[in-house]
């Protein structure tokens, strides 16, 4: 060419903007751009045509409306994005100007990409192993918040923690959770509360916020901190469906600040409840047991009670039949009473008998023995002789000496007489 | 006192003891020694449960780096429901 124009040859202006047209297409086929959108505008033919710009230049572009159904988002004023174009000369106006293919707001695409990469970094370092997790205590005396200070997220925990088990020790470790030094201070946290080592468990909390406010969770440093952590770290960050590098790391994630709360404190009245009902049941099964085994004892016992019973009913047949004895012996001493009463009244019914016809012949005897008797004799005349001396009768004059005093019994009164001579 | 121990382990003994004695295959003399443990545990939970002091604190640093532990004024405190 410049040798062309040396030798003086003269382009139209067509050929020179057809020639440059080829040039920067064939220089810049497919270019990935970055730039603030202005001057954005879509006519009535559905394609967006706009300005690209940064500090110090800018250039005209356009996005046909076919490769706008592709976005993910809508395109306006003061957005910065990056995307695929081509570049390209419009020949009538010799003005150039970027086609886009595709376009993404570009801190998004970034932070997206950069998000990805560090994803699969920590991913292939294990940093997100189930292996790794620690357990989550089950009632920690002590939780360690690391939120901002300000923010609803630290609110929200403290309403939760106060709901469900009023005296858990809370520390705050207020940080910067976006912006410059967020990042550090977040760190520094998560180290202070470890070398501090009050706290069983850590939650790492922040409200909601757009992709790039999350920037401190998403950093390589604070996951190695979150990993290194030896008190097991609860995540509660932005939404139910805001991921973030910290949250794969954490030892559990909860979809927000308020769920972190709820992971890391047990319902306290659940828990009372439930120690109250096995302490119950603890009772209940002692005293069942207990009350069963009196029974028992009971029963036993009852048992044991009986041969003494058995003795009490010997006893009592002893006494009974002692009491049959004796009444058995009263009666038969009663009637042998009566057979000797009877025998006794028969005895005497018989001697009266007896005794009567005896007098009458006694009576008869008398009057017979008196008929016999020596009185009689000395009526007639007889009388005898004895000594006085004593009484013996004298029937032999032998053994009579003079002398002796005699008495002479006659029929009627006595003669007291001295011997004077013996006649043999 | 139950050898300290989480509240956690505490809680599980308990539950681990009721079974035990709810089963009746224990002796008595088993199952005495089993409600006795059982007692101190439930006591320990409740303890555990009750007498932890509620306080919130506020970790900070001074300029020199020393931390400094200041009350937490909950200012929502009283409007709560």
């Amino acid at each position: 060419m410049m040798a062309e124009k040396q030798t003086g040859h003269i382009y139209t202006v067509s050929i020179l903007t057809r020639e440059i047209k080829t040039l920067l297409e064939e220089t810049f086929p497919f270019i990935w751009v970055t730039g603030e959108i202005s001057n954005y505008s879509v006519p009535s033919s559905g394609h967006s045509y706009f300005t690209l710009k940064d500090q110090q230049a800018s250039i005209q572009a356009v996005i046909f409306k076919n490769q706008k159904l592709k976005l993910r988002f809508e395109p306006e004023n003061g957005i910065k994005i990056y995307g695929l174009a081509r570049l390209s000369i419009y020949e009538p106006r010799g003005t150039y100007q970027l086609i886009f293919e595709h376009l993404e707001p570009e801190g998004i695409g970034s932070i997206q990409i950069a998000f990805e990469q560090l994803k699969r970094k920590l991913s292939d370092k294990g940093y997100f192993d189930q292996k790794f997790k620690k357990p989550i205590p089950f009632l920690s005396s002590n939780i360690c918040i690391i939120t901002s200070g300000t923010g609803a997220a630290l609110r929200d925990i403290i309403h939760i923690s106060k709901r469900r088990f009023s005296n858990i020790n809370l520390e705050v470790l207020p940080v910067k959770v976006q912006g410059a030094g967020a990042e550090q201070e977040i760190i520094e946290a998560i180290h202070f509360a470890n070398k501090r080592q009050k706290a069983q468990v850590i939650i790492l909390a922040r409200g909601g916020g757009s992709i790039e406010n999350f920037s401190a969770f998403n950093s390589e440093l604070v996951a190695d901190a979150v990993f290194l952590s030896k008190i097991p770290i609860i995540t509660g960050v932005g939404h139910e469906t805001d991921f973030t590098i910290a949250d794969f790391v954490a030892d559990l994630r909860a979809p927000t600040p308020s769920a972190a709360a709820e992971l890391a404190i047990p319902d306290k009245q659940i828990l009372t409840q439930r120690v109250f009902e096995l302490r119950q049941r603890l009772d209940k099964s002692i005293f069942v047991r207990i009350s069963h085994l009196n029974d028992m004892i009971a029963s036993l016992t009852y048992r044991i009670k009986i041969p003494e019973m058995i003795i009490y009913s010997h006893r009592f047949k002893v006494e009974e039949l002692e009491l049959r004895l004796k009444n058995q012996i009263k009666n038969a001493i009663r009637n042998h009473k009566d057979k000797i009463n009877g025998l006794t009244d028969m005895l005497m019914h018989h001697f009266y008998v007896i005794f009567q016809r005896n007098k009458i012949k006694q009576l008869e005897l008398m009057s017979k023995l008196k008929a016999l008797s020596p009185l009689s004799v000395l009526s007639r005349g007889y009388s005898i002789t004895r000594f006085a001396f004593d009484k013996k009768i004298i029937t032999d004059s032998i053994y009579v000496k003079p002398k002796d005093r005699l008495e002479i019994i006659l029929s009627k009164g006595r003669l007291i007489s001295t011997v004077e001579k013996v006649n043999g | 006192m139950v050898k300290k121990q989480s509240f956690e382990a505490s809680l599980k003994e308990l539950e681990e003891i009721v079974k035990e004695m709810e089963s009746g295959n224990l002796s008595l003399e088993e199952a005495i020694k089993k409600y006795e443990h059982g007692i101190k545990h439930s006591k320990y939970c409740n303890a555990f449960l009750n007498t932890t002091e509620k306080k919130i604190i506020l970790l900070a640093k001074d300029n020199d780096g020393n931390s400094i532990e200041e009350i937490f004024e909950d200012e929502q405190d009283d409007i709560q429901p």
